[in-house]
């Protein structure tokens, strides 16, 4: 076998695919546009507003509040890995896509990057959505209070491309539509649930606070939690840190893993 | 002579134990439709995937248009055009769109490939189906359109991976026809298939591959000539009549018989296998007909085809 370089072969290629991922999503804009739009409200609707009747955190703010910073980090993971995981599996197996792309001047890690790059923007796109919602529902639910809340935008892209990177992965070693069950039973939902989202992390016993380190979806919401609340600390730039490093590691993983299912 | 377009030194391709691909070597020609024939397992798709730099060479040495493909994998798959074995056109598109993407993927904008696009749809008569989705057409439709796709950056080479494998006769014979036309207007193509008659009809040259080694290599009806003879004679008798009836056939003057299941074929009988035909009377039992490139096959391998 020939030896497989490290670093990635990485050309406009990338950028094809992105536009081809941007292309078959617009031709079924009203579906996905519909997905995207209701659900926020349904979340602000059942668990802030009705849930959160029966919640007192002690911190003098309503449950809704508290969660929002949860809100801004969940749908766009969940954007990121549907589209990274399932959505990139059906491409690679299903469909024959990436054996298609391979067979012209785009390389392996072209098909990858341009996928993740693509997840990314749809968890952008998403989270730009609920920060807007959020800040329409402001005059009654006082969800954001800080304009530095926008920054969750532009810094959104580090979570995007983490979340895609780790689903590309999973979808590269995947050998069948029904293992995903592992990949979002076992990591997706725990991290939805104890992501730090729904409840507060600091007030969790000690041993919980450590494991809380090794979730990618809890750095994201510290940071947003700090932003929409105003406060910028330094614990923010270890947590972009953290996420920064998670991205390099699970996008070499997924680079490498595709390399070896498509070329062979 | 013209430097060959696809040039194959001693290509070899190992998977673990396996060998796939045991030293081949062979030129492809501008202009000429060269065939790969062998049954399935026989290292065909192996060798395109090689050629198309979607799998790495174990040893040996191989060149597309004099640029070594595990250098230059982008700059030679800018240069071909591959319609693989199964369609894999993008469902997520509709017809016109999944050639306008597939030419973006060479770099190729819109524009660029309007004409092209246009000129491909109408000669795979898909024309009135641009804006149909891809799901919706029939099996032969798609192999045109996967055929179509792979014209639009004006390859150099055209590589069919089994092009009617899976088609009824009358979509198969459109393919057939619409190949014969590429040709005539100087595409060079590569074609693998394991349709005996596929490559007696559009190729100009063709080696034949079991195992993972080239047998032969010739123009289909000199190798037929050569091989198998102007005239084969296929017996379907009980082994009694049919030993009495091979008993009468000159000894050791090029005569070959070959038994595949019931049948019993008799390659180089000449005037014996005419008279043997004529005192059976009964063309379901003794049928004399002109030789084939199955009877090359089976000459060459001693075994029908694995299909």
């Amino acid at each position: 076998m020939t030896a497989i370089p490290l670093t990635p072969d990485i050309s406009s290629g990338a950028y094809r695919v992105w536009q081809r991922n941007r292309d078959a999503t617009l031709r079924n804009w009203k579906t996905e546009f519909l997905g995207i739009a209701i659900e926020p409200f349904a979340i602000i609707l059942a668990l802030g507003l009705a849930l959160g009747r029966f919640v007192d955190l002690g911190r003098g703010e309503n449950y809704v509040e508290f969660l929002a910073p949860g809100l801004l980090a969940l749908f766009p993971m969940f954007a990121a890995t549907f589209e990274c995981a399932w959505g990139s599996y059906v491409r690679l197996e299903m469909q024959g896509t990436y054996e298609s792309i391979v067979a012209t001047p785009i390389s392996v890690d072209d098909v990858i990057t341009g996928e993740i790059l693509w997840g990314t923007t749809r968890s952008l796109v998403n989270g730009t959505y609920i920060l807007i919602v959020m800040f329409i529902l402001n005059p009654w639910l006082h969800m954001v209070d800080s304009p530095l809340a926008l920054l969750a935008i532009p810094i959104g892209i580090l979570p995007g491309l983490l979340f895609s990177s780790i689903s590309i992965a999973f979808a590269s070693i995947a050998r069948a539509m029904s293992h995903f069950a592992y990949f979002f039973n076992l990591i997706i939902n725990p991290m939805f649930w104890f992501g730090g989202a729904f409840f507060p992390f600091d007030e969790m016993p000690q041993w919980v606070q450590i494991a809380g380190w090794f979730v990618p979806l809890k750095h994201v919401v510290d940071i947003y939690r700090g932003l929409i609340a105003g406060n910028l600390e330094w614990s923010m730039l270890a947590s972009l840190a953290w996420l920064a490093t998670f991205t390099l590691v699970f996008y070499v993983l997924a680079v490498k893993l595709m390399r070896r299912r498509l070329i062979h | 002579m013209t430097p060959a377009l696809i040039e194959a030194r001693g290509l070899v391709k190992h998977y673990g134990d396996f060998v796939a691909v045991d030293d081949i070597s062979f030129d492809i020609h501008e202009g000429e439709c060269f065939g790969v024939l062998g049954p399935n397992g026989a290292g065909k798709t192996t060798t395109i995937r090689m050629i198309t730099a979607t799998s790495p060479i174990t040893a040996g040495d191989l060149r597309v248009s004099g640029m070594a493909v595990a250098e230059e994998p982008r700059k030679v798959k800018a240069v071909l055009g591959v319609v693989p074995q199964e369609d894999n056109l993008d469902p997520d598109l509709l017809v016109r769109q999944n050639l306008e993407v597939y030419a973006r993927y060479f770099g190729l904008g819109r524009e660029e490939v309007r004409q092209r696009i246009d000129e491909a749809l109408e000669l795979f008569q898909l024309d009135d189906r641009i804006a149909s989705n891809v799901d919706d057409l029939s099996g032969g439709m798609k192999r045109r359109l996967t055929i179509a796709r792979a014209l639009v950056n004006d390859p150099r080479v055209l590589i069919l991976d089994e092009p009617t494998t899976g088609l009824d006769p009358q979509a198969r014979h459109l393919v057939w026809q619409q190949l014969r036309l590429l040709k005539s207007r100087g595409v060079t193509m590569l074609l693998t298939t394991h349709y005996m008659e596929e490559a007696t009809h559009l190729c100009d040259r063709l080696v034949i591959m079991h195992r993972g080694k080239i047998l032969i290599e010739g123009r289909p009806h000199d190798l037929i000539a050569e091989v198998a003879g102007p005239q084969v004679l296929e017996l379907r008798l009980p082994s009694r009549e049919r030993d009495a009836l091979l008993a009468e056939f000159p000894q050791g003057n090029g005569v070959s018989v070959e038994q595949v299941e019931d049948l019993t074929y008799v390659f180089g009988g000449g005037t014996a296998s005419m008279m043997a035909a004529e005192r059976v009377g009964d063309p379901h039992r003794a049928h004399l007909r002109p030789g084939n490139m199955e009877d090359v096959f089976l000459l060459l391998t001693g075994r029908g085809l694995l299909d």
